[in-house]
């Protein structure tokens, strides 16, 4: 089994499916001609591979989700990619209103089978271009909300959204396109909606998705020299919520942290906890706690963006924390 | 065209006209809820679109939809139901007035975010286009629909695309309340193509064969890959723009000129001039459809109200066995909610 990135994993997924379906097509601002293949890459030579089926189109995000509704609507299958997960706001009435509500409001008339692939992220790129919205995302009834960690669920569970016959807003992460991990050459597709325990342990359930993952698994390997051991859960799914390995977890560890990238304050941790606490309450000795992102529109300057963003110091700290005090 | 489908527009307007006024009449009585935004005075332009277009083209309307709807062909009794909100309605009480649908008929649905729907538009003749169907979509919106982003950047990308699209504005002249001239620096409307290199019509659109005729010769365009048109259908409303419009923005005067060039009665002197039709006739059309909207009153109201199980059905296109709802893990909906059990879900 060979190691690749997560954005080759995401390519091998796009090339397979479109190989495999001649309704699937690509479309995103830049994805053919700028740079050879998009701002970040993952699209790199389908164009040459699929002619036709890849295109680049306006800098119009409220058409590149809204065109893509209306394709799927009559049968394409559109993959369609926004350059960062920020302009998703400028598409926020075609997801919500639009690709979310078609099949319960039109009463199953009409489905909307495609995928919005987008990064999150940050990188000096101050406020406007740092934010992460799966809260918002995964509040939203008839959304599907993906976000993997790894390679090989980048590529699973792409593969598994673009078969999907609703629409899935599909989060990738900045810092994961240059990830490395084992991938099999053989096809496989993941199921949406089932959480993974990542790392078996037996003192502290950690709850988390996405780059926060790799962050969480750092800290796990130097907590493991002081002979804590984290059980870590990936989501990676965010809507539907699959809580249940968490709940297992919890009635073995009975401690759990949630980590997430985003703000605190109604952030999905907020959800993920209140659920597990309704869920598991017999089973906990502390009360459930979140490391989140700090509160503030994202500085431009190093130091300050750093000091924003959670790392694996700072599940350390909070796994400290929670394993010191007293109940 | 043939007599029979002369006097066949002529029905239609009339049905719309007859089955918007009772459903105002419905709505006083609290049958029918929410929003209600009557096609009073525009029947023309639904009813010579829509006979223009083939019955597998794509019709995706703006939420001033009951004269699509009818003039698509969905039964009078189906609309009222779902404005009654009624298991029986088009989208079984889903959906209400402003969200009417019939993908059977490819009536893909009245939208009710202005502009929202345009890009869809674009997208279901994408669709055309990649399966090669020779589909041509009919996209409607009014004109205050013209000065969103989704208005420019749909008939951009339409037009770069060539994609078979005819995006018509059904210019009445008011954004809900707000006249033309203190919502749109361009007034007439068609006009507004010229950005996009786009082709553009204008027409009478209290003239219903005018609109046909124009709706034919720009659907034949696109057919022909000749790629999307703009179209500005002229005309006015006759009641205010929902139920609760007061109506006291718009002159009295210009209301009243408007009244005086109401395309039905108008029509109806076309139909008795060419001596298609005799005055006995025109009365036992109207008989007939005052009958028709009636028989869909009494269907409505003896219709069902959706069960309350079904609630989280079809929220997505396959049960989600591990979906979470209001605190409970549910298996697949049509089940009901199951309370979660600590260590056995049922999830994979």
């Amino acid at each position: 089994m060979a190691e690749i990135t997560y954005r080759e994993a995401l390519k091998r997924a796009l090339r397979e499916e479109m190989a495999r379906d001649p309704n699937v097509v690509i479309w995103g601002e830049d994805i053919v001609a700028y740079g050879g293949g998009g701002a970040y890459g993952v699209t790199a030579g389908l164009a040459k591979e699929f002619p036709g089926r890849v295109r680049d189109v306006p800098i119009a995000e409220e058409a590149i989700v809204g065109v893509g509704i209306g394709a799927a609507m009559g049968g394409v299958r559109p993959v369609c990619e926004l350059m960062t997960i920020n302009f998703a706001l400028v598409a926020w009435d075609q997801i919500v209103n639009h690709a979310a509500k078609q099949h319960h409001m039109f009463n199953r008339q009409i489905q909307v089978p495609m995928v919005i692939r987008s990064p999150a992220g940050w990188g000096r790129t101050a406020s406007t271009h740092s934010q992460t919205f799966e809260n918002w995302l995964a509040s939203i009834p008839g959304l599907k909300v993906v976000y993997p960690s790894t390679p090989y669920d980048a590529k699973g569970l792409l593969k598994a959204s673009i078969r999907d016959n609703d629409p899935v807003f599909f989060i990738e992460h900045l810092a994961l396109y240059g990830t490395r991990g084992e991938v099999p050459d053989e096809e496989y597709v993941l199921p949406i909606g089932v959480s993974q325990v990542k790392r078996p342990g037996k003192h502290l359930t950690v709850v988390t998705w996405g780059r926060m993952l790799v962050e969480t698994m750092k800290a796990a390997r130097a907590l493991e020299a002081e002979g804590i051991e984290l059980e870590v859960i990936d989501l990676r799914t965010l809507r539907p919520l699959d809580l249940a390995p968490a709940l297992e977890s919890i009635h073995k560890t009975n401690r759990a942290i949630v980590v997430e990238e985003g703000f605190r304050t109604v952030g999905l941790g907020a959800e993920i906890a209140a659920s597990l606490q309704e869920m598991a309450f017999n089973d906990l000795d502390a009360p459930i706690a979140r490391v989140a992102g700090l509160e503030v529109p994202m500085p431009y300057a190093k130091n300050l963006e750093r000091a924003t963003i959670p790392f694996a110091e700072d599940v350390i700290a909070a796994v400290r924390r929670m394993m010191e005090k007293q109940y | 065209m043939d007599k029979d489908s002369l006097v066949s527009l002529y029905r239609q307007m009339l049905l719309i006209r007859v089955f918007e006024d009772k459903s105002a009449e419905m709505y006083a009585k609290a049958k029918i809820g929410g929003f209600l935004h009557l096609y009073n005075g525009q029947e023309a332009i639904a009813v010579g679109a829509v006979s223009a277009l083939r019955p597998d083209d794509d019709l995706v309307t703006h939420y001033r939809d009951h004269g699509y709807a009818l003039a698509r062909g969905i039964s009078p009794r189906a609309v009222m139901a779902e404005l009654f909100g009624r298991e029986t309605g088009t989208t079984g009480g889903r959906g209400g007035s402003m969200h009417l649908a019939d993908v059977s008929k490819r009536f893909w649905g009245g939208y009710a975010i202005v502009g929202g729907h345009l890009p869809l538009a674009a997208g279901l003749a994408y669709a055309a286009q990649h399966h090669k169907t020779g589909r041509v979509v009919f996209c409607v919106m009014g004109d205050g629909s013209t000065n969103i982003g989704t208005f420019h950047a749909a008939l951009n990308w339409a037009q770069l695309w060539r994609l078979p699209v005819i995006f018509t504005v059904e210019n009445n002249q008011y954004a809900m309340g707000t006249v033309i001239t203190n919502h749109s620096a361009v007034t007439e409307i068609y006009r507004k193509a010229c950005a996009y290199d786009m082709h553009a019509e204008q027409v009478d659109g209290n003239d219903v064969l005018a609109v046909r005729e124009v709706v034919c010769r720009l659907a034949e365009r696109a057919r022909n890959g000749e790629g999307p048109a703009l179209l500005e259908a002229v005309t006015f409303r006759h009641r205010g723009h929902s139920m609760a419009d007061s109506d006291v923005q718009r002159p009295k005067s210009q209301v009243a000129e408007w009244k005086e060039r109401d395309p039905i009665p108008a029509f109806a002197q076309v139909l008795l001039e060419r001596e298609l039709l005799t005055p006995q006739d025109l009365e036992q059309i109207a008989r007939d459809v005052e009958a028709e909207v009636e028989d869909a009153v009494a269907f409505a109201d003896a219709s069902p109200e959706p069960a309350r199980q079904t609630l989280y059905e079809g929220i997505y296109a396959e049960p989600v066995s591990n979906m979470q709802i209001d605190g409970s893990l549910i298996a697949p909906p049509a089940l009901g909610p199951v309370i979660f059990k600590n260590g056995t879900g049922n999830h994979g």
